[in-house]
């Protein structure tokens, strides 16, 4: 039995340490929010945050997350779905299917956790990591834009 | 005119009606068996679309599939437009699989699937009517409430209104007196609401599905998780049509920790576990031989060596090539006289445009979730299709049973793009769950699954033999298309929207064995490639501008977009140094659309980057401008993607790209400047515009490509190497 820190309460899991925090996250928290797509670390759907970080969950080992570490996923956000970054996606219009876009939103929280107020420029550079095969790209970086200069929570 | 209610069931299929205890009520029809339980909570089902409540909250359902396109708002929209719906207490739901009830009359029947953009344009005059019979009928009741004429009454949202006795009551308020008369009138077209009286259509309502997008609420099919269940995974054939001999390992697979069975497939070998983490192991340790395919030794590298050579042998109108075995051809359009425009032409142009397979990649893998009964005599399925019928069958005919005994549930979708017209990903989780029943099963495509057994767009050669007179007037075409797929390659080989007299366009099949299917926007976006990058080679040999060679062959309505698309463009000022600007129009599920694009070229790497993309569109009424410009900026951004990237090599029958490692999408850093979209006001009907910008970017590269080297790209995508070529030649 495993224990996990994860939007903000202690969980117990029985996985074998090597089981993607991913698949943890998912098929035994009931935590659905975080996706799968490639499995492979190469396209951000899976973004959860560890310590304020955003990180690949399909890659990471349930068994690397253990120590304490504190584990963020869509649903932990916020509290009523109104951290500035989903009111700015909602403002935007920026899901279509809507299918990347927890990882997008974990992701952009990451960059704005380490850096409030990024130029366009960190925004791209940042979130260029992630795949939207819908191309909302446009969207994503004016919806950061907006999060970033609205006031910021916390 | 009025009908009687089975006419109105036959002719509409948008009410169901039955007998209840206080006369005729409607019902809408969840089950052909017609056992749907009374609706409880006060509200009623007013007819088949719309639900209300007592408070005057109600419930739309929507007969599509929502994968991004927004047809979950956009077609209730319509329906509580015409109904004067108050919008704020409307709740939207997927409507069940019964196209009698909420299908549309298509060419090929009745139908309740969403593909090819036809969402909007098909519904919009099915809502529009539905909307106003249930308006008609709450209205109704309230004249007999009120004891007045129906004719003195009006609505506002929500509301009926009767303004000589000064007397106003809620929707919902009349949920305890709804009944149905006998007949329901249809409403004339012309008792529908002026649009210029519009409250929802053509004004920007946020869509309904992004708040649970943004907050990880949004249920997709591999969201649901069942009491019980089972995941399961397939290995199939590498080479496409492979079916397996056997598995060599079976014992050592069943002891793995966590294994529950393993299944022989006809194209694969399946294995269920108790947990994805279990799954994975199995699936990577299968050793499967395999038997030999037609695909067996194919590669797509030497395709177009071999259409060359079926379009040489291929003399004109004798198009029954016997090269080899299976292949065959047909004439698809043969407009005025095309051997007349080719035996009077003063000048005679031939040009090739060949493109490669490319892949859906929509980013939720296949997967849907199955549960059959005990006794094997009924199933449910959560599943994200663009066809829930065709699912409902396929699962049925899989498992043995009527379609009735099996119930979809219809999940959002993450991405469709033309690969989830086919449910095959929900037949292979029955067949798995069906082993195991009552345990449901979650089958899962890994990304790899579906690279390596996708369904691409085929790669395909045209040929261009385009006519000009002794003024230079482009008098005909003919345009041969050779590959795999039939309609996947014929289509967008029309040319609405362009006046030339003679035209003539054929299909050549070569089958190959290898899975082909529809991708956004189908054959629109390598046959208008070689159209419009055909129109633009003429214009450069007659040292036109393109964009006054066609606006001489564009009629109004198509010219009117290129013309805005131009001023977008500021197509008359030079652009900087070191770029050039291309221009590309096209027609596609019946929007109009011009495209013009500004690109440079990093010499030293052979990378193309689009710096800006203009578009111009006539879509006639636009139901939700906003979303509809999310679509061009998303479909800009795809086509992008495929034009400059994308691109699947299969050899020796095996495809070589695995993952996005090695089969990149496009990525943030790599967009445009400025994607900038303008939608021409039209009082034409509604038009299909999910597709319409992804294949302009072909061609609107090239032909900017052409205008900064004089070089000419005609074989997708332009990937670097091709580029470096290009500019060498």
């Amino acid at each position: 039995m495993l224990t996990i820190n994860i939007n903000g309460s202690e969980k117990q899991v029985d996985v074998p340490g090597d089981t993607h925090l991913l698949w943890v996250v998912r098929e035994h928290l009931g935590l659905t929010g975080t996706k799968f797509s490639c499995g492979i670390g190469a396209c951000g759907a899976c973004t959860v945050q560890i310590d304020g970080k955003a990180m690949r969950s399909c890659i990471t080992p349930v068994s690397a997350v253990t120590n304490g570490q504190k584990i963020t996923t869509i649903e932990g956000l916020s509290t009523d779905n109104d951290h500035p970054l989903q009111r700015a996606w909602i403002e935007a219009q920026v899901p279509q299917c809507g299918y990347c876009q927890s990882g997008q939103i974990m992701h952009a929280a990451g960059l704005l956790n380490e850096n409030p107020k990024p130029s366009k420029a960190q925004i791209v550079e940042h979130m260029s990591a992630n795949l939207c095969r819908c191309g909302t790209y446009m969207r994503i970086a004016k919806a950061v834009e907006i999060a970033s200069e609205s006031d910021t929570k916390d | 005119m009025t009908l009687t209610r089975r006419e109105f069931l036959q002719q509409t299929g948008s009410l169901a009606l039955v007998i209840g205890g206080s006369g005729l009520l409607p019902r809408s029809g969840y089950s052909a068996d017609g056992d749907n339980p009374v609706p409880t909570n006060g509200g009623a089902e007013v007819t088949a679309w719309v639900r209300l409540s007592v408070d005057g909250s109600m419930i739309i359902y929507s007969p599509a599939t929502e994968m991004g396109q927004g047809s979950m708002t956009a077609l209730p929209l319509i329906f509580a437009e015409e109904m004067d719906a108050d919008w704020s207490r409307v709740t939207v739901e997927f409507a069940p699989q019964n196209p009698s009830l909420y299908g549309r009359k298509l060419m090929r029947g009745v139908s309740q699937m969403t593909f090819g953009s036809t969402g909007v344009m098909t519904y919009y005059p099915v809502l529009r009517q539905a909307g106003a019979q249930a308006r008609y009928l709450i209205m109704a009741c309230a004249a007999k409430y009120w004891g007045v004429d129906i004719k003195t009454l009006t609505t506002e949202p929500g509301r009926v209104v009767h303004q000589a006795g000064g007397k106003t009551i809620g929707y919902g308020e009349l949920v305890p007196h709804l009944s149905i008369p006998d007949s329901i009138p249809v409403i004339p077209d012309e008792q529908l609401k002026d649009p210029t009286n519009f409250r929802l259509i053509g004004k920007n309502i946020p869509r309904n599905d992004i708040p649970r997008k943004v907050n990880g609420s949004a249920q997709f099919a591999l969201d649901v998780r069942l009491p019980d269940m089972l995941y399961g995974m397939i290995e199939r054939g590498r080479v496409h049509g492979a079916k397996p001999a056997r598995l060599k390992n079976e014992a050592d697979i069943k002891a793995m920790n966590g294994v529950v069975s393993v299944h022989m497939l006809d194209h694969g070998v399946g294995v269920i576990a108790e947990s994805m983490g279990a799954l994975f192991p199995a699936k990577f340790k299968l050793d499967i031989e395999w038997k030999d395919s037609k695909a067996s030794g194919f590669n797509s590298a030497d395709v177009f060596d071999l259409y060359e050579q079926v379009l040489d042998t291929a003399a004109h109108g004798q198009l029954l090539v016997n090269l080899e075995e299976g292949k065959e051809g047909k004439v698809v359009i043969d407009d005025g006289d095309i051997d007349q425009a080719r035996d009077n032409a003063a000048k005679t142009y031939v040009f090739n445009y060949k493109n490669d397979y490319v892949y859906h990649a929509q980013q939720e893998p296949l997967n849907s979730v199955v549960q059959v009964a005990v006794d094997g005599s009924s199933a449910e399925v959560w599943i994200g299709t663009q066809n829930g019928t065709g699912a409902q069958h396929d699962i049925a005919n899989a498992l043995g049973l009527e379609p009735s005994k099996v119930v979809v549930h219809q999940q959002y979708l993450g991405g469709g793009f033309g690969r989830r017209t086919l449910s095959d990903y929900g037949v292979e989780a029955a067949l798995l769950a069906k082993e195991v029943a009552p345990r449901p099963v979650k089958l899962t495509w890994m990304r790899e699954d579906d690279l390596h057994y996708g369904m691409y767009r085929p790669a395909s050669l045209q040929r261009m033999e385009a006519y000009t007179d002794r003024h230079g007037n482009l008098t005909g075409f003919t345009h041969s298309v050779v590959g795999d797929g039939e309609r996947l390659i014929a289509d967008g080989t029309d040319i609405n929207g362009y006046n030339i007299p003679n035209h003539r366009a054929e299909m050549h099949l070569v089958h190959h064995g290898v899975r082909v299917k529809h991708w956004r926007a189908v054959g629109h976006g390598t046959n208008k490639f070689a159209i419009e990058c055909m129109m633009d080679e003429i214009a450069a040999d007659q040292n036109k501008d393109p964009i006054e060679f066609r606006m001489q062959i564009l009629e109004p309505r198509a010219a009117a977009t290129l013309a805005k698309a131009a001023s977008m463009a500021g197509w008359g000022n030079a652009p900087a140094g070191g770029r050039a600007r291309g221009v590309a129009y096209l027609e596609r599920s019946r929007t109009l659309s011009s495209g013009i694009c500004e690109i440079s070229i990093d010499e030293e790497n052979g990378k193309i980057k689009v710096h800006h993309f203009w578009s111009a569109h006539d879509a006639g009424i636009v139901i939700q401008p906003d979303s509809v410009i999310a679509q061009i900026e998303g479909g800009v951004v795809m086509g992008l993607s495929s034009v400059l990237d994308e691109k699947i090599d299969i050899v020796n029958g095996e495809v070589q790209q695995n993952n996005f490692n090695d089969y990149p999408i496009i990525r943030m850093h790599e967009l445009p400047e400025t994607i900038e979209t303008e939608l021409l006001t039209s009082s034409e009907p509604p038009a299909g515009l999910g597709e319409s910008s992804t294949p302009l970017i072909a061609c609107a590269v090239a032909n900017a490509f052409f205008a900064l080297t004089g070089k000419r790209l005609r074989h997708l995508p332009f990937t670097p190497d091709r580029v470096k070529a290009a500019m060498r030649a």
